[in-house]
């Protein structure tokens, strides 16, 4: 169901809106049972990580910028999304590894990737 | 085609579940960070596959440069400076997701009510969440005052603001096509209610405000995702958006403050109402007393808080810690949760220092043991280690746990002078008879200890 924008003109039929609910759902619920158990030392990491995932918006910015056509004012707000998305993603995900890459155990090895 | 790409899209959500699975053990933790990246690697080729997207050189050029500026921050930020750089990071986000939506109605003006709603709820929750990160940067970064900045009327200004918005939102949606000034007022409404929301909370709360910003920011992603009817956005931005709202009630819980106190009361802006009568006196020592206590200890435990950041201290008080080790001394560090300005700061710039996780202690852990322990040093921390927590019915901290130094044999207390802490409250610790007080900049300090110590 990766969006096919021309199918935005007519209004979303009940099947399509009542699945869209129930991933919300099911996927805010997986949310909370992944991140409860997790220890206070990993928080930052944790948060700039899932920081790094709400990039995933990036997704959204490509295939506005892709289909925006000859209109620049489209095309324009298309970049900027594309370039604050992939701001997020890449500096949140090389954050969240400089950091973790410094956690290590009591004379043990490096954690490697 | 199109059944393929929706395969990768199922495995790319399963690399964050997966990825964020793997995040709640320091072992596996950096495999799972990767994990992630990866899925969103996947996510982003199959999206540059679909046949909507016709237009590449621009987004090339957008990739590139957000790439860029994204690896050049997340390269040259010190650990100290971590806090206002997650905030930053998370700004981006909602901006992205603010801009998503605005070109969607750009694009195609004739909104139907789904897409109209929706549309405002991406912009609403992305412009939001933007300008709130924007002024947590702000406030952490301490481009504008750390306190929480109050005036006259802003409950109402808050409420009224709120009302508008409301109000626009549905004219818009019921008439989007002549409603681009509706729309535009909206973007403004939802930038201005951002910088309202934070404006009023202080430093100290940072922590909760950082985790909700999070939260926002997954849930801008979602909105997103239902304007266009993306699956991948609207699970990945839910996980984000539940994650999120997991930390800030973890941080909420660690304060004994509900979520409302936090964001509403302006804590910590008003002068701390008459509480216990201070008894005793404090007791200054110079770093040679501290150095024949600490020799002498056989069990030592650290408290840092945010002075430790701010003094950048913590490889100082690794070297201080490896040294008591040598001598014999069992050395733990105790972390309150919300110690620092983000949940797990402390943990972070002490693993940047090389002290081992399995040292750290959480609150819950130390506290029962804190009776058997010879030495506590408390390094610019403050109200998570203030008794008037336990025994000042009338202090505004009342309630809150803390991590119990006063039951040590000794405390030495690192601190630049005796000002009442973030909260404005009097600390009691620093006037108990088994408190010292080491005047001084914390990082100085603890080199003279250090030194006390090579010396010998």
């Amino acid at each position: 169901m990766t969006a096919d924008l021309l199918l935005l003109a007519a209004a979303i039929d009940a099947k399509t809106l009542a699945f869209l609910l129930f991933i919300f759902a099911i996927a805010t619920v997986l949310g909370f049972e992944l991140i409860s158990k997790v220890p206070a030392t990993l928080h930052t990491p944790l948060m700039s990580g899932a920081n790094a995932i709400s990039g995933i918006t990036i997704v959204g910015a490509l295939l506005a910028t892709g289909a925006a056509g000859d209109n620049r004012i489209s095309l324009l707000l298309g970049v900027l999304a594309v370039v604050f998305a992939v701001i997020n993603v890449v500096g949140g995900y090389l954050v969240t590894d400089r950091m973790l890459a410094m956690f290590r155990k009591k004379d043990g090895p490096k954690d490697k990737p | 085609m199109k059944i393929a790409s929706e395969l990768i899209n199922i495995v790319a959500v399963l690399l964050f579940i997966f990825g964020l699975k793997r995040l709640s053990s320091p072992a596996t933790a950096r495999r799972g960070n990767w994990l992630s990246c990866l899925g969103m690697g996947l996510a982003v080729v199959v999206t540059l596959l679909q046949p909507e997207i016709q237009v590449f050189q621009w987004i090339l050029l957008g990739l590139i440069v957000g790439s860029g500026v994204g690896a050049f921050l997340a390269r040259t930020t010190p650990m100290t400076a971590m806090p206002e750089m997650v905030a930053l990071l998370n700004g981006s986000g909602g901006l992205a997701s603010l801009l998503v939506g605005w070109e969607q109605y750009h694009h195609q003006s004739a909104l139907d009510t789904y897409t109209g709603v929706t549309v405002v709820l991406a912009v609403l929750i992305g412009g939001v969440t933007f300008t709130g990160s924007v002024v947590a940067w702000a406030k952490l970064s301490e481009k504008i005052t750390g306190k929480p900045i109050l005036f006259r009327g802003q409950q109402v200004l808050n409420a009224l603001l709120l009302l508008i918005t409301a109000i626009a939102a549905v004219i818009f949606v019921l008439r989007p096509v002549e409603g681009y000034p509706v729309f535009l007022g909206l973007i403004v409404a939802a930038l201005g209610l951002g910088v309202l929301a934070v404006i009023p909370i202080g430093g100290a709360d940072m922590p909760v405000v950082i985790s909700l910003l999070n939260s926002y920011s997954g849930m801008a992603a979602c909105a997103t995702g239902f304007v266009l009817q993306n699956d991948l956005l609207i699970v990945t931005g839910s996980l984000v958006g539940s994650s999120g709202i997991i930390l800030t009630q973890i941080m909420c819980k660690a304060m004994n403050r509900s979520l409302a106190n936090v964001l509403f009361s302006g804590f910590g802006a008003a002068p701390a109402k008459a509480g216990a009568a201070v008894k005793g006196e404090a007791k200054p020592i110079k770093a040679g007393d501290a150095y024949v206590i600490l020799e002498a200890a056989r069990s030592v435990v650290f408290v840092p808080g945010y002075g430790m950041a701010v003094a950048q201290a913590q490889h100082a008080v690794r070297e201080l810690g490896e040294l008591l080790e040598n001598n014999g001394a069992e050395v733990r560090y105790a972390i309150h949760p919300v110690a620092g300005r983000m949940p797990g700061h402390m943990n972070v710039l002490l693993a940047e220092a090389h002290v081992p996780y399995d040292q750290l202690y959480e609150m819950d852990a130390v506290n029962p043991i804190m009776d058997t322990v010879d030495v506590c040093v408390v390094i610019g921390a403050n109200d998570v280690v203030n008794p008037a927590a336990h025994e000042d019915p009338n202090s505004p901290i009342y309630g809150m746990p803390i991590i119990e130094v006063e039951r040590a044999r000794t405390v030495i207390v690192l601190k630049r002078s005796l000002a009442a802490g973030f909260a404005g409250i009097e600390n009691l610790l620093f006037y108990k008879d088994n408190t010292r007080m080491l005047f001084g900049d914390a990082k100085a300090s603890l080199q003279a200890l250090v030194s006390e110590f090579k010396g010998v």
